[in-house]
């Protein structure tokens, strides 16, 4: 750990010129005492966690560094070595629960997949029927995510365009306030809401369109709000330059300002997609599901991955416990791979 | 736009690309013979089309397996049910979305009401159809064979008794030591049949332990809630001294030990799906058409197991559109026949005692 | 609106050059308004008002839907702790559910923001630009992780994994009351939830703070470096006032869906109805598991007693989203001086 933590000391900064520099071995020193610091402390008070002694492995090692730095190199420099540090731990918090998670849906969910299990459907697999597969649950997925961006994708973007582009005045922070509430919504609602409007109001019987239209509600805040963002970092010097140059307002907007923020779009509308890809609630009330394969969205009850692993994983037989796991990774690979093909789509498409 | 237009290329280059790595997908999976396909489907007289149904997640493993019994013998039909929850189902039905719900208790008041309004010509009715026990599992390390009265129960989740060397625990286990753990009684958080047929089970046998009302949604203070039979099963797998209660199947599957439970005969009956039977074949029918039972707790038929659920399924005798009625009429005539009852037994569920099974079957031939 | 202010107020939260340099732009090019300007901009009008009417939609659709159940309700909505909508008569309160929802949304926050603004800092400013990009792809991937998962997984995994940092926290810290158990029980308790979520709302606060930290410009942050800035007051003074508002708004996005999680926190949390700052105690519910455990077998009263509580956190999100926005005002004045 303390070897990774050095790395940044070498690059720019400008300081190493003049003063002192704490030693990689310095550093590696306080690191062993810290994790010997925290052995000690094990054996006076009995600490049966792993998780807390790296947490106070890694709090010991920062006070320890921080007074070492402080002394030698200046407070200055403590400062940002304490937050380099911070920084770098922060990152490797995170990727604890990551790699955990993706360990255990890898580990449990690898051994099933297999050809014929994206290729099958559920149809004709009993309770105790190790067989069965996803295909059915994979095309519903597809077709609804690919429904539900349809709708809201354009759609958010128009509405952060207006957002930051034209709006000004009460429209404007009223419609910026309600998406933000939005983002708020149970996805159950979200459900509960079509359901009653589309599917019993307008007498409709449950399909993957209806589906759709759920996950679209839970997608429109995400793009819009991160769409704006991406928007509003957009320099003006490039809107004024085209303006410059005679190019009408619209066709900046969409010509200049949209594709230099759209890599940060895409990574909004990705993580949009990889939100409602796990949803459930809202798809049980509406889709109905299926265990057969339906190609058609807009005609009789389809099926979604997430509603498989739902029911899947709360079945009492071990064989569908593995089906869950497995229908849980291949739902993450799947998102996985769209979410990089939209990168590189939207590095070809980008302004250089 | 041309930039947009490469982009969606790309997107939809890639788009075909997924779909095409499963592209020649299948619903075929008969290639696997089950072992009981040959010998059931004789019996079962075919009609074609498609219906769907939800409801109860109680019956959904009984539903799969008659669902595939059925469309394996009878092509041309498919038959979609979906454990939504019971009380969805009923909506469902209500909402004319559905050709029947499963449902763990009996469809009444206003909302069978408004359901009748399908059944024009016909009735209304609720078909008993799957019948099961609920196992109280424990997680007691050392401690197998537990015994326990409908009182202790009562005692234990009511938060009476908190330690499992309690008296009144010993009193039922003579000759058993008992460890002085904390007691966790854990209970569904979600709504379930289960819970209601549980607290039904106490408040009929121990009325005077369980001052706490009968229902889905669990009413007692204390203990801890888990969601559906699975996290109930892992919560009491996890925690030493814990106390829960689930499905057979889910206690057979995890390994967790179940208690012996005292029945109106004064016997601590071990769960068991013929000891079920025979303890629903003491609960009481309301006249045809509409079957509703009644369960007595107090009934003192000996080998009878006292905690257990009956599922129905609820649909019009007349109203439902004829191509779906045709097949509804044909599918639970299988489901309520000698072979279609035989064919879940394994699963954990507990076949209708006979003279209730040909009550059903009169009744669903009613249904045009 | 002139067309004047519209030149002039493109992208503007920070659109603040000298005024010099403004007026000909706008002036200049755009004098008169061309028609397709005026139709893309009324497109865009149209579709930002079409998002208004959908909110008003859903939320008559929940009023709607509310009230006969809050009718029926004989207890008091707001300080009933119980939640027996389907017994006759109908008992139901939201207080201890609002209660469970704020404390776990809350707790996760502190736990994700730092962590996820770290993340963030880590890809742009720290990680060798070779390794930015599969890094921000592998935190996005705990997006697309199904709330399902990270249900199971908490209550499979971690719950019994944090049992012993939890029993070691109520054992030496357990006069802090925040930190005492009830009875000495700790297990799938409100911190563990509040860390279930907090992972869950990781990735799309890093991500967004991630996108911004790209965005600041360059000059900023080497006018700071050359001026003998170190890299952490370089961040300070260039990278994180341009990327505040952006880094709450990402921030008020996760604590919507921390708010919002039905699935998850139903399988974590023991669901119990009370109000309790125990947080290591196995207990506590919050609004969406509670719609979660209680829709499939909710009567007509007590679905509608599901959505009202809805409608609470739908207003909840909306106090929240004042607060947030009071925060975001007071540093509009603050310029990035481009």
């Amino acid at each position: 750990m303390s070897t990774t933590t050095i790395a940044p000391a070498t690059s720019p900064g400008g300081m190493d010129l003049t003063g002192q520099k704490l030693s990689l071995t310095t550093l590696a020193a306080i690191g062993a005492g810290a994790v010997v610091a925290t052995v000690l402390l094990y054996v006076v008070a009995p600490i049966d966690s792993k998780i807390q002694f790296v947490l106070i492995a890694g709090a010991l090692y920062l006070i320890g560094q921080s007074v070492a730095s402080g002394m030698v190199e200046g407070a200055r420099k403590a400062v940002d070595r304490f937050v380099t540090t911070l920084v770098y731990l922060a990152f490797l918090l995170a990727l604890i629960p990551l790699v955990a998670v993706l360990a255990s849906v890898i580990a449990k969910g690898a051994q099933r997949v297999s050809y014929d299990f994206l290729t099958t459907s559920m149809r004709n697999i009993g309770a105790r029927d190790a067989g069965g597969g996803i295909y059915h649950a994979l095309v519903g997925t597809l077709e609804q995510i690919a429904l539900a961006s349809l709708f809201a994708v354009p759609f958010s973007m128009l509405v952060a365009i207006y957002l930051v582009e034209y709006g000004r005045g009460r429209i404007s922070r009223t419609i910026s306030f309600f998406v933000d509430v939005l983002t708020g919504l149970p996805s159950v609602i979200a459900g509960l809401f079509i359901l009653s409007f589309y599917l019993l109001a307008l007498n409709q019987n449950p399909s993957g369109f209806a589906g759709a239209l759920a996950l679209t509600i839970l997608m429109i805040p995400i793009v819009v709000r991160s769409t704006e963002e991406m928007l509003k970092l957009v320099p003006n010097e490039l809107r004024e330059a085209s303006y410059a140059l005679g190019v009408a307002r619209w066709r900046t907007i969409l010509k200049i300002v949209v594709p230099t923020a759209l890599p940060g779009i895409v990574t909004g509308v990705m993580l949009a997609v990889a939100r409602v890809a796990g949803e459930t609630a809202p798809l049980l009330l509406t889709i109905f599901g299926n265990d057969a394969i339906n190609f058609n969205p807009f005609s009789g009850p389809q099926s979604a991955l997430p509603l498989y692993i739902y029911s899947q994983a709360g079945a009492p037989q071990q064989v569908a416990v593995d089906r869950a796991w497995a229908a849980a990774l291949t739902l993450i690979v799947l998102v996985m791979l769209l979410s990089a093909i939209a990168r590189v789509a939207a590095r070809f498409a980008r302004v250089r | 736009m041309n930039i947009g237009k490469r982009q969606v290329a790309v997107m939809g280059l890639a788009m075909s690309a997924v779909l095409g790595v499963a592209a020649c997908g299948s619903d075929n999976n008969t290639a696997s013979p089950s072992s009981t396909a040959g010998t059931a489907t004789g019996a079962i007289s075919c009609a074609t089309g498609s219906i769907v149904a939800s409801g109860s997640t109680a019956q959904k493993n009984a539903m799969d397996e008659w669902v595939k019994k059925y469309q394996t013998a009878c092509s041309g039909s498919t038959i979609n049910y979906q454990a939504v929850g019971s009380a969805a189902g009923k909506q469902a039905f209500v909402d004319g979305k559905i050709d029947f719900a499963g449902s763990d208790s009996a469809i009444s008041g206003d909302q069978a009401t408004s359901a009748a309004k399908r059944c024009t010509g016909g009735q209304l009715v609720n078909l008993p159809m799957v019948a099961g026990p609920v196992a109280v599992i424990y997680n007691l390390a050392g401690v197998k064979d537990l015994q326990l009265s409908a009182a202790t129960l009562a005692k234990i989740y009511s938060g009476a008794i908190t330690k499992w060397n309690d008296p009144v625990i010993a009193a039922d286990n003579p000759g058993l030591t008992l460890p002085s753990t904390t007691i966790v009684s854990v209970h569904r958080s979600d709504g379930s049949g289960t819970t209601d047929n549980l607290t039904k089970y106490l408040a009929g046998a121990a009325a005077s332990d369980w001052t706490f009302a009968s229902g889905s949604d669990w009413k007692a203070p204390g203990g801890q809630g888990s969601k559906g039979s699975d996290g109930v099963t892992a919560t009491v797998k996890a925690t030493a001294g814990a106390i829960g209660y689930v499905e057979l199947s889910f206690a057979e599957n995890a390994s967790l030990s179940t208690a012996k439970i005292k029945n109106g005969a004064g016997e601590y009956v071990a769960v068991s799906t013929e000891a079920t039977s025979k303890g629903v074949s003491t609960a009481k029918v309301a006249p045809a058409p509409d079957l509703k039972l009644t369960f007595d707790y107090t009934a003192t038929t000996p080998g009878a197991y006292p905690i257990y659920l009956v599922t129905y399924e609820i649909t019009c005798t007349q109203g439902l559109a004829a191509s779906q009625a045709t097949l509804v009429k044909s599918f639970l005539t299988y489901t309520s026949s000698t072979n279609g009852q035989a064919a879940i037994a394994d699963l954990g569920y507990a076949p209708l005692p006979t003279d209730l099974a040909s009550k059903v079957s009169s009744v669903v031939a009613t249904i045009s | 609106m002139s067309s004047e202010s519209d030149g002039q107020g493109a992208g503007s939260p920070r659109g603040n050059g000298p005024p010099a340099l403004k007026k000909p732009v706008s002036g200049s090019a755009h004098a008169r308004v061309s028609p397709a300007d005026l139709i893309f901009k009324n497109v865009t009008r149209a579709a930002g008002i079409g998002l208004l009417v959908l909110i008003a939609a859903i939320a008559a659709f929940l009023v709607i839907e509310a009230t006969s159940a809050l009718q029926a309700n004989t207890g008091n909505f707001f300080t009933t702790t119980e939640w027996f909508p389907n017994a006759s008569p109908p008992v139901f309160g939201i207080a201890a559910l609002l209660f469970g929802t704020v404390l776990t949304a809350v707790i996760a926050m502190i736990i994700a923001v730092p962590v996820a603004v770290g993340i963030a800092l880590f890809i742009t400013v720290y990680a060798p630009r070779r390794l930015a990009t599969p890094l921000a792809f592998i935190v996005d991937l705990l997006a697309a992780v199904p709330s399902v998962v990270f249900g199971l997984w908490g209550l499979i995994v971690l719950v019994p994994r944090m049992n012993g940092l939890q029993q070691w926290l109520t054992d030496y810290f357990g006069w802090i009351p925040l930190f005492s158990t009830d009875d000495g029980l700790v297990g799938r308790s409100i911190f563990v939830a509040s860390i279930v979520l907090a992972i869950m709302i990781l990735p799309i606060v890093a991500a967004i703070s991630r996108e911004i930290f790209l965005q600041v410009p360059n000059p900023h942050k080497e006018a700071a470096l050359a001026l003998g800035a170190t890299r952490w007051e370089m961040i300070r003074t260039a990278v994180l006032p341009y990327g505040k508002p952006g880094v709450i708004s990402a921030s008020m996005l996760g604590l919507g869906r921390a708010m919002g999680e039905t699935i998850a926190v139903a399988l974590v949390l023991p669901a119990s109805f009370n109000i309790s700052w125990h947080i290591l105690s196995p207990a506590g519910n919050t609004i969406a598991a509670n719609v979660a455990n209680g829709f499939s077998e909710a009567n007509p009263i007590g679905r509608g007693a599901l959505i009202a509580s809805g409608l609470v956190l739908f207003i909840v999100t909306m106090l929240v989203n004042i607060m947030a926005r009071a925060v975001i005002a007071r540093r509009r004045e603050f310029s990035g001086a481009t």
